[in-house]
């Protein structure tokens, strides 16, 4: 997520000497989406903090639970912010096992991701993918892609898996989120997970960590879990509240372990009342 | 996706399985999940992740004891724990490991060499069927994200090309004259519309450095806000400016150039729009030039020369200037006799030859309006520049003009100020120049006149005395003096001359010679008159009453100007109405050119004054042209003798026998046409003696008395 500046009518470089997030993350699912300069950062990256495996794994795992948690509330169209490559289990392969006809919209603006996410979705008519940088809600809200196929007089459920601890405080993440939390209509929810750790907890392989991805793929922001809770405000949040992540409606208590409790990161799903 | 897979894979003959070696197998799974959870990302749950290798396991027992034995099991497990995304390599070597020691075990089979043997040859069949998915989903993902590569790279030229074509449409297209510069000036690319407005090729623009585009006109703003804008110390601008078309004609342009930073804020390019007015331009340049252009002559209106002449002084690049300011002599009695065509065809021809005669560096004709022109001299030497000029001009109007078939002789007067130009503005120069033009008139024209103070200052006083006088009337400044009119027989005062005085609060008592001529231009002679006419009457009557038949008559000075007022008869009934005098007691003094020159109206109110029983005198007689025939039928009662006449008769020793002569035949010449003679500006005893023995009625002068206050003429009739 960069550039900004960028004009819209100039698509980003394709630029496969840098590492891009999306192909890091398929990487680290296991996933052959990627370039060696991918493998080469998701390496370092892990072996700086070998825990962040899990994490990656959790914030995937997170998504699972909270599109289910939403399927369950009758959430049956879905908007996942910085949805990346569509490597394993995604937010339409679990909603439209549930229903088929549930709808996603899915974001990115890492053009191959979005290429790829095309490519593979071609046929399936309920789902639109854009590129966009999901930092400007209004044209993301705007486009034809959500315009299209969200109804905004139904409830929408709103992913914000494992983005926003890429948005740092100059971004403003909470007025983002506020952007789109004012779009969609009363009943909808939101799920947002995110890195961060309280305080007495630091190591210092989590700022190697942070400073390998902000040299390689892109600024990384740490947040507190009241921070990570302030992102909610105009929500209601759903049992537990914000949660470290493996301890968010996890789906068996052989998920969680003695690490759990001070995992580094955060999850938290909110309802729009 | 392509990922979608049927992970619930139902065990061919499950239910052809004992309950003990489900169970077995159950428990083989669970334990079989918690080794490989965590080793890869499945999008599945921990009980869903048991479920799916339950049906792997039992599918693994199947074979175990299946007949004929097969390996192919072995394989399509490993290929499906592919699928469902066990891609974590960590996941087949505890799968093998896990398979090799508990397997046989949990689900109660002896080990012996068989099964061990089938249960390798199964492990190594699952090792080369999930190496080979694994190989096979690799190559397709890493093809997968190749071709979103190439989409995405295709999608984003495109986009790129679209942009591109989009700019350059409006680049090409445009009707604004665009071009681009590298920041030495380069000329980089320029548009159709650029290419037509100067008339080169984008190859020959090429060629060219902007700054080869300078203008000769060119404001020096124009080239200094350049060399701020490629300094990048400012981003646009914008100018008026002239091009160089490839033909040579002009182009006149507004022009905005703007400055294109790089990435980190260095000046770059720069870029020009340029929007052609000259059709604008010309236009403003017409109407400008009509403006400022008299359309009959062609040459400088008085709009443009006032311009000029407003630039001379705002420059001061020299030091003197002159003007020529010239009117037609008696054009308005060609004008009104041979017609305006005529008029105007002659200043057209006067025009053509006082620009031939005036033409050069510095040099102005313009026509001012009507016949008048004037030409302005930048930085003249001195005063004689200019009339070199005044005279170059007269001599050029000499040559007769001919038009249709006249042939017409033209003069003009010419009023001329040339000065230094500090200490005077051209306000000054204007008004000098005006005034001048009026000397150069009133000297009698066909001639040039040069500004002069003193005269100037004259002038003006006089203005000013003319100016103030009705202002003086009504608060009285003005009053009347007398002077005795003596019988030269016995000495007698019989009448007195009212003289009027202006007591002016500047410049002090001011005698009849400084002012009367001025009331008569103006026409204030007619109220001043009637004021000194009233006072005299008033006058008069106290004197009637004091002194009864002793009274003397007031003898009032008539203008011409009141002799031929309508009123005059009516004014001089009800004044002497008012102040209850008989018309005997008045004489009104008028001078031979008034009562001469006359047509019949005013002879009319003399007629009808005389009949009243007013007494008519000639002022000032022998001076004039007088008609003597004629005087023998006006109604005239006085002749008064020129004062000049008396020079002669002044000396106590000898007197002049010519001036003599004069007197005596105007003597005789009046009593002969039964006329009284009174003898002016009397000043020796000498003068007196003579006038009595000639036979002169009456004496007036300073030898008898001064003019005088009433009160004194009071003291005289009472001795």
């Amino acid at each position: 997520m960069d550039s900004v500046e960028r004009p819209n009518w100039a698509p980003d470089d394709i630029d496969l000497g840098r590492p891009s997030i999306a192909r890091v993350y398929d990487y680290w699912l296991g996933g052959a989406h990627n370039f060696a300069v991918d493998r080469a950062v998701g390496d370092k990256v892990l072996a700086d903090v070998p825990v962040l495996k899990s994490v990656i794994l959790n914030h995937r795992a997170f998504l699972r639970r909270a599109v289910r948690f939403m399927l369950s509330q009758g959430i049956r169209q879905f908007l996942d912010l910085g949805s990346g490559i569509p490597t394993v289990g995604n937010v339409h392969e679990i909603a439209q096992s549930t229903d088929p006809d549930a709808r996603v919209v899915y974001v990115d603006v890492d053009p191959v991701a979005v290429a790829h996410s095309r490519a593979i979705l071609t046929g399936n008519e309920l789902v639109n993918v854009l590129q966009t940088d999901v930092r400007d809600a209004k044209q993301v809200l705007e486009s034809t892609e959500v315009q299209s196929l969200l109804d905004f007089d139904r409830p929408i459920g709103v992913l914000m898996v494992a983005l926003l601890h890429f948005v740092p405080d100059s971004d403003d993440p909470h007025g983002i989120v506020a952007d789109y939390r004012d779009a969609i209509p009363s009943g909808s929810f939101l799920a947002i997970s995110h890195a961060g750790y309280e305080e007495g907890e630091w190591d210092p392989a989590w700022d190697d960590a942070k400073t390998t991805y902000n040299r390689g793929v892109s600024e990384m922001t740490y947040r507190r879990k009241q921070e990570v809770q302030a992102l909610f405000d105009g929500f209601e949040l759903v049992e537990p509240g914000v949660a470290r992540l493996p301890l968010w409606r996890p789906e068996s208590p052989d998920d969680l372990d003695e690490n759990s409790a001070h995992f580094l990161s955060f999850g938290a799903v909110g309802r729009k009342p | 996706m392509t990922e979608q897979v049927d992970h619930r894979v139902a065990a061919p003959g499950r239910s052809n399985l004992d309950p003990a070696v489900l169970a077995g197998a159950e428990s083989f799974a669970r334990t079989w999940a918690t080794a490989v959870i965590g080793s890869s990302y499945v999008p599945m749950t921990r009980a869903e992740v048991a479920e799916h290798l339950q049906a792997l396991t039992e599918v693994l027992v199947h074979a175990l004891h299946a007949s004929p034995f097969r390996t192919a099991p072995g394989y399509e497990i490993g290929a499906r724990l592919v699928e469902a995304h066990f891609t974590g390599t960590d996941t087949l070597g505890r799968t093998v490991q896990l398979l090799g020691d508990d397997l046989l075990g949990e689900l109660g089979i002896q080990p012996d060499e068989l099964m061990r043997s089938r249960l390798a040859a199964l492990q190594g069949a699952l090792a080369a069927g999930y190496a080979r998915a694994l190989r096979e989903r690799t190559l397709a993902e890493q093809e997968a994200i190749r071709a979103a590569v190439l989409d995405a790279r295709d999608q984003a030229e495109a986009a790129l090309r679209a942009s591109e074509a989009r700019f350059r449409a409006m680049f090409t297209e445009a009707a604004i004259g665009i071009g681009i510069a590298d920041i030495e000036g380069r000329i980089l690319d320029v548009n159709q519309a650029l290419q037509d407005m100067l008339g080169f090729s984008v190859e020959e623009m090429r060629q060219y450095n902007i700054r080869d585009l300078m203008h000769p006109e060119d404001g020096g703003s124009v080239w200094r806000l350049y060399d701020q804008l490629t300094a990048g110390e400012c981003d646009h601008y914008r100018a008026e400016k002239r091009f160089r078309r490839a033909d040579g004609e002009q182009v006149w342009t507004h022009l905005t150039l703007s400055l294109v930073r790089d990435d980190h804020g260095d000046p770059q390019y720069q870029v020009a729009m340029i929007e052609d007015v000259t059709d604008r331009h010309l236009l403003q340049n017409r109407l400008r030039y009509q403006a400022l252009h008299d359309p009959l002559t062609g040459l400088p209106n008085r709009a443009l020369f006032l311009e000029r002449l407003g630039r001379v002084f705002n420059n001061r690049a020299r030091h003197r200037a002159g003007l020529c300011y010239l009117d037609l002599d008696g054009f308005k009695v060609i004008n009104d006799s041979l017609g305006h065509d005529i008029g105007d065809q002659l200043l057209v021809e006067v025009g053509r030859r006082l620009d031939h005669s005036v033409s050069g560096e510095g040099k102005l004709v313009a026509r001012m309006g009507g016949d008048e022109f004037v030409i302005l001299v930048e930085g003249s030497q001195d005063t004689q520049d200019i009339v070199n000029v005044a005279d170059r001009v007269l001599r050029e109007l000499e040559s007769p003009i001919r038009i249709g078939g006249h042939e017409l002789t033209v003069s003009a007067s010419i009023g001329i100020v040339e000065r230094a130009l500090s200490g005077t503005t051209a306000a000054d120069l204007m008004r000098d120049a005006d005034i001048t033009l009026y000397w150069a008139k009133a000297d009698g024209k066909s001639r040039w006149a040069l500004y002069n103070p003193e005269r100037n200052a004259k002038e003006v006083a006089r203005f000013t005395l003319s100016a103030t006088m009705p202002a003086a009337l009504e608060r009285d400044e003005f009053y009347v003096d007398y002077q005795p009119l003596v019988r030269l027989e016995d000495s007698t005062v019989v009448g007195v001359e009212a003289l009027v005085r202006w007591q002016h609060p500047e410049f002090g008592r001011l005698a009849p010679d400084r002012f009367i001529e001025l009331a008569e231009e103006t026409g204030l002679i007619v109220p001043l008159g009637r004021w000194v006419l009233r006072k005299a009457c008033e006058q008069a009557r106290r004197w009637l009453e004091e002194f009864g038949d002793a009274a003397p008559f007031v003898s009032v000075n008539l203008a011409v100007r009141q002799s031929r007022d309508p009123e005059l008869v009516r004014d001089v009934k009800r004044i002497l109405d008012e102040c209850a005098l008989p018309p005997h007691h008045l004489q009104l003094e008028l001078t031979e050119s008034a009562i001469m020159g006359t047509a019949d109206e005013p002879l009319e109110a003399l007629r009808a004054l005389s009949e009243m029983g007013v007494r008519i005198a000639i002022d000032d007689f022998g001076t004039g042209y007088s008609n003597l025939a004629y005087l023998k039928h006006l109604p005239v009662h006085e002749l008064k003798i020129a004062g000049s006449f008396m020079e002669g008769l002044r000396a106590a020793d000898e007197e002049d026998a010519v001036d003599v002569q004069i007197v005596s035949t105007l003597v005789q010449l009046a009593h002969a046409l039964q006329l009284g003679v009174t003898a002016e500006g009397v000043e020796t005893p000498a003068q007196a003696k003579r006038l009595h023995r000639i036979g002169c009625d009456t004496g007036q002068g300073w030898f008898f008395a001064k003019p005088m206050k009433p009160e004194s003429i009071d003291e005289l009739l009472r001795r």
